[in-house]
């Protein structure tokens, strides 16, 4: 079986699907995402399917797992790359992805990750610190 | 006919997950041959997909025939789907959006329908299961 690889980079997980997964090897990447993401405290999680040419029922349903797995252990996770083709054929085929954060690219996901964890950390740094941005913005 | 290009029917076995990504990979190469869109690639993959899965799971296994067909106007691709299962007590129920009996999202037939231009189901209790899809170029 094959083995998708999950890339730290920073406090991000990076998976980027470049292969036509069968369904054990989703169910294997779930698994292994969980645990990276206990092992390295890892903050968000990016998938890129900007390779996958389909997404049916399963894999839509293990990439809302993962959201909700992410979610329970503080992480985000945002899926990146969805070609338009895609997209129409998800929402023709009745899935709705529940949960599951998008963005256009990497870059973007990123960026979105980091906005999420600034309004989540802002309030806490209002509350004790004197300066920075959440401060002063008070 | 394209020079190089074998338009004949071909028959993939589905015993395995492994066998559901070959009907896939099967199916895209037929509906590149035919020339569907981009969009409709996208949804016949994506339904054979989900109806591979279905012969392996509740089928038990069977197997996939991929042939081009031609109504004298335009080109398709079909596919019929075999198994020697337990086939469908009740098919009205079994193509109700979000019905399972199989833990999944109960869009697998359903959707798979909404996704080709015709669908065909023959079913009988104790001997099995026959689908056939086509999808026709625009």
């Amino acid at each position: 079986m094959e083995r998708v690889p999950v890339l730290k980079i920073g406090d991000i997980l990076l998976v980027s699907i470049q292969i036509d997964m069968s369904d054990q090897t989703a169910v294997t990447l779930q698994e292994d995402l969980a645990e990276r993401i206990v092992a390295t405290g890892a903050h968000g999680v990016i998938i890129d399917i900007t390779a996958l040419d389909i997404v049916d029922s399963f894999v839509g349903r293990m990439l809302s797992t993962i959201a909700s797995i992410s979610k329970v252990l503080d992480a985000e996770t945002v899926v990146v790359g969805m070609r338009p083709a895609v997209a129409i054929t998800l929402v023709e085929l009745g899935l709705s992805l529940n949960g599951i954060r998008t963005a256009l690219n990497v870059e973007r996901g990123m960026e979105l990750i980091a906005a999420t964890r600034e309004d989540d950390l802002g309030v806490d740094e209002a509350e004790g610190a004197e300066s920075g941005s959440a401060a002063t913005s008070a | 006919m394209t020079a190089g290009v074998d338009l004949g029917p071909k028959a993939q076995a589905i015993g395995s997950d492994e066998d559901v990504v070959r009907v896939r990979q099967l199916v895209r190469t037929v509906a590149v041959a035919v020339k569907l869109s981009l969009v409709d690639q996208t949804k016949l993959v994506t339904a054979a997909s989900e109806l591979a899965r279905n012969t392996l799971i509740y089928g038990g296994g069977g197997n996939a025939e991929v042939s081009v067909v031609d109504d004298g106007r335009r080109r398709g691709v079909r596919i019929v789907f075999a198994d020697s299962g337990p086939g469908i007590p009740d098919l009205d129920l079994a193509l109700t959006d979000g019905y399972t009996t199989g833990g999944g999202l109960g869009l697998g037939l359903s959707g798979a329908r909404r996704l080709v231009d015709e669908f065909d189901i023959q079913t009988t209790v104790g001997e099995g299961t026959r689908i056939t899809v086509t999808k026709w170029s625009r």
